[in-house]
Parts: structure tokens; sequence; C-alpha cells
């Protein structure tokens, strides 16, 4: 059965937001930057009068003022942001019961069962665009496809407050036109890499043979032919399903670059403690670490692997972080951000496959520490307590990770292939 | 501008929120006559998003908003 599913995007959204809430401010180019004070001088949204002026996201404060220096800058207010996501997902769930997110300001919506044919999905994706607007004083823009991968394209192509459907007859005018850069799970690399063969548009990479991209890119070589042939059969999660926690993460961009080892651990281990501590108050154990290191340049870098046994231990956590990180750093650059990010969850009451040779007890006994530790930090605050190592270095070891608030997608392909060594 | 403001309310044995007066900061108090609409919307005088309330007050309509759990008005609509 051919599926219509919409991809709706807030345009600017962190700027959007901070626009909305703030009229003063509305007819000037903004930017939301972290805390220049703390380093993390970062542009993470312009609005559009930004935009004309070259401001980019990603780049550096000092980089954006030169381009346009009127700019006016606002730090980030995560709790708008959630507050704002979720009334935005209120207004899809009532098209369908199947509205998956992609971090705080993307979603896919199937509307197959609410839709006769594309056209009624378009005049769908305009209803939705203008409720938005109206209700949350935000724009959107919607790409309507049949399947997620265009849908995603479709919403990039027109910006902001547009409709744009990507449909089966007209995909290869309008998605085989664009930079193959534009598909999903191309990033920087890929992309060059794809360009030294000659393949710089999603049609071309669509027409390319699929041995020779299997050749070239391993398994994830046939994906992205699918992808560029909007083969993609993947379905739009259902709301109650994307309740549940799929993963937990926790990074920083620490107040000045990583050069060591010896810098990484400490700032792997404070990561690890906090998201250790956040899956004991889940009730949860991971069975995958992950690991996100963005250098000076700003390149990331994501590897993940399987742990023996699920867990919620510092010590495990932080050990497998570091052995990611040793094997995928070749220290070129310095470190500006770490993330240890946390997947395949478990409840923490699954039975646990008993290892012949670990040390079961001790295990435990370290839970019941660190269990001590959340439960001192509960009642006297984050800094009563700590571990020596983070003493080495002040300004590293007095951040408190559990009070920066990241937030990351959920895997597109949750789980199905991954960046590193599975 | 966006200000926040007292409010009193009556909810109904469903649960249901009906304004009945606005407590202005200086002591005034604004009997609500009527409400004439409600719906989500945004309000881009203010600055904010909320259900809003259309209320008759006096011989005019303002509106209203519940930013959950907070209320604002934009307060050059002088009551």
């Amino acid at each position: 059965m051919e599926r219509r599913i919409l991809h709706a995007d807030f345009n600017g959204f962190y700027a959007s937001v901070a626009c909305l809430l703030n009229p003063a401010i509305r007819e000037r180019p903004v930017a939301v930057a972290g805390d220049p004070a703390a380093r993390h001088g970062i542009i993470l949204a312009k609005n559009e009068i930004a935009k004309r002026y070259g401001v980019q996201t990603g780049e550096v404060l000092w980089q954006a003022r030169q381009k346009c220096p009127g700019l006016v800058t606002v730090a980030p207010d995560f709790p708008s942001y959630h507050r704002f996501s979720e009334l935005g997902r209120e207004i899809y769930a009532a098209y369908s019961d199947r509205v998956e997110g992609f971090g705080l300001d993307e979603n896919w919506i199937d509307v197959t069962g609410s839709t006769r044919d594309f056209q009624d999905a378009e005049r769908m994706a305009q209803t939705i665009r203008r409720r938005v607007r109206a209700e949350l004083g935000i724009t959107v823009s919607i790409g309507v496809a049949d399947n997620k991968v265009f849908a995603k394209l479709g919403s990039d192509m027109r910006k902001p407050d547009a409709v744009t459907v990507v449909s089966p007859g007209n995909y290869r005018e309008t998605a085989w036109k664009l930079p193959v850069g534009d598909l999903l799970y191309v990033g920087r690399a890929t992309e060059a890499k794809l360009r030294r063969f000659g393949i710089t548009t999603i049609g071309e990479l669509a027409r390319a043979p699929v041995g020779f991209l299997r050749g070239q890119f391993g398994k994830i070589g046939p994906m992205l032919s699918d992808f560029a042939n909007g083969r993609d059969r993947s379905e739009v999660m259902r709301i109650s399903d994307t309740r549940r926690v799929k993963s937990v993460s926790n990074g920083v961009t620490t107040p000045r670059d990583l050069i060591s080892d010896a810098d990484v651990r400490l700032t792997v281990a404070m990561l690890s403690e906090s998201v250790a501590a956040r899956l004991r108050a889940l009730g949860l154990r991971a069975r995958t670490v992950q690991l996100s290191v963005r250098d000076q340049a700003l390149n990331t870098i994501n590897r993940q692997c399987r742990l023996e046994k699920p867990t919620c231990l510092t010590t495990e956590l932080a050990g497998s972080a570091m052995a990611l990180f040793t094997a995928a750093y070749d220290w070129r650059l310095p470190v500006r951000s770490l993330t240890v990010g946390t997947a395949d969850l478990v409840d923490g009451e699954f039975p646990e496959q008993l290892s012949l040779f670990a040390d079961e007890a001790r295990r435990r006994r370290l839970e019941q520490a660190e269990r001590a530790v959340d439960g001192i930090r509960s009642r006297f605050g984050y800094h009563a307590i700590g571990r020596a190592l983070f003493l080495t270095d002040r300004s590293i070891g007095r951040l408190n990770p559990q009070q920066e608030n990241t937030v990351h997608p959920v895997g597109f392909l949750h789980g199905g292939i991954g960046g590193g060594e599975q | 501008m966006k200000r926040y403001v007292c409010v009193e309310v009556l909810y109904d044995t469903e649960g249901a929120m009906r304004p009945l007066r606005v407590l202005w900061e200086d002591g005034r108090r604004f009997e609500i006559l009527r409400v004439t609409d409600i719906r989500r919307m945004a309000s881009m005088k203010a600055g904010g998003t909320g259900i809003r309330y259309r209320c008759v007050i006096g011989r005019r309509e303002t509106d209203l908003f519940f930013e959950d759990p907070r209320w604002f008005v934009d307060c050059r609509e002088t009551m």
C-alpha cells in the first residue's frame, strides 16, 4: 500500500522561539548561541534576518559577528524548547497516532490512515502548517512523501512556512536534483567520498550500481542507494512507543580544549557518572555505549560498542567510552566537546546472565556505592561528594554535567547500522 | 508587553475552567462578563502562547492567555 508521510520541521527552532517570546528583538538579526564566557560560543540557530547576513549554524560567535555586526545573541532556553516541541507534537497527534520525533524540532507523521490520496495529504499538511503558525507563533516547513527519507528532504526544500510534495510522480524532478549531502546519513566524509566518484546529486547516487556502492561503503552502500531511490520502508513509530526512553546521554563543551588522554579520561568519567546516575534513576541498564567526539574544527566522530553485560555503573561506562576514544581518536586536533551515550536499554530488573569470571558481588557493591552517592547528592547537592579524579583539574572537574541538558535525536536506524565497530 | 496577572477562576465539576475576574496590580478588579471564544493561540504582541480566552470586560473584548499555570495579557490593552 502506498503510504503518505509528512515530515514537519520547525524553522530555525531555537531562534524562532526566542523571537516569539521577546517581541523587542523580532525585527533584528537574532542567533541563539551558547554562553560565550563559558566558551560555548557556537551559533545553535538563527532567524531569517540573520540568515540573510550569512550567519550559519555551527560557526563561532565572533565569525558570525564579523558578518553581522548588529547580531543579537540570546542564550539557549531548553525548558521553552521542550514546551514548544510538546505543543507541536500535540497538534500533529490530532492527525495521526503515528508521530515520531527526530530531535526537538522535527517529527514524522504517518497520515496514510487519515487521508485519501496525496492531494489530501498536502491539504492536511497546509492545515497543520497554518495551525502551528497561529497556535504556537512559530513556523514549520513540511515535506509530503511516501517514505520518511523523501518527506525529510521535502521539508528542507522550501523554508520557512511552506509545504513541499515529493511524490512518486515528481521525485526525479525534485529530490534527485538536490546535492547528495542533503540525504539522511550522508555526512561530510561520505559526501566527499561520493564526490570523488563524480556523484554530487541524489539522482546520481540513485543511479549508481548497488554493487559498486557496497564495495566502497560496505553495508551502508545499499542503504544509501535505497534512500536515494525512495525505497525506505521504515515505519513511523506510534506515539505510545516513542514515549519510552530509548537512550540516555550527556555531553559537554569543556571550558578549555582537551589536549591529552588524561583530560579526556576526566571528562569521560564525569559524563559517564551522570549518565549512570540517570540510568539508575530510570531503573534502566544499558547494553550499548556510544561516544561522540568533536574536535576544534567541529568535525564529529561517533563510535559505539556493545557491552558484555547491561550496566548502570560509572566505571564500566567510562571504561568502554575511553576504549572507544583511544581506538578512534588520533589527536591531530584538540578536543572541543564530548558526549557519552547509552542505548539498547533494558529494565533494571532484567535477569542478568551471571558471568562465571566477573565478580558479580563486586559489581553489586559498586552499584550500592554509586546509589549511596546519588542519595547524598539529591540531599546535599551535586558537589557535596565526588571522585578524587575530579579534583585534578578544577576547570573541568567542577562542571555539573547533569545540568547541561543535551538533546540528541533518537537514531533514525534504531540501532540497525552504527557508525563504528559493533 | 507581556504582563502576568492574577485571575480568579471557577472550576466546574468537570474540571473546566472559567476566568471570573482579573485582579490588576494597583488593586482594581475587572469583572469578566462573558467569554466569547476559547482556543490555543500565540500572542505575537505579548510574545507567548497559551489557551486564549477572549473575554468581554466592560464594553471591550480582551484576550486573556492561560500559559499553564500562569495567566498573561498584552498590557498595551489598558484595562
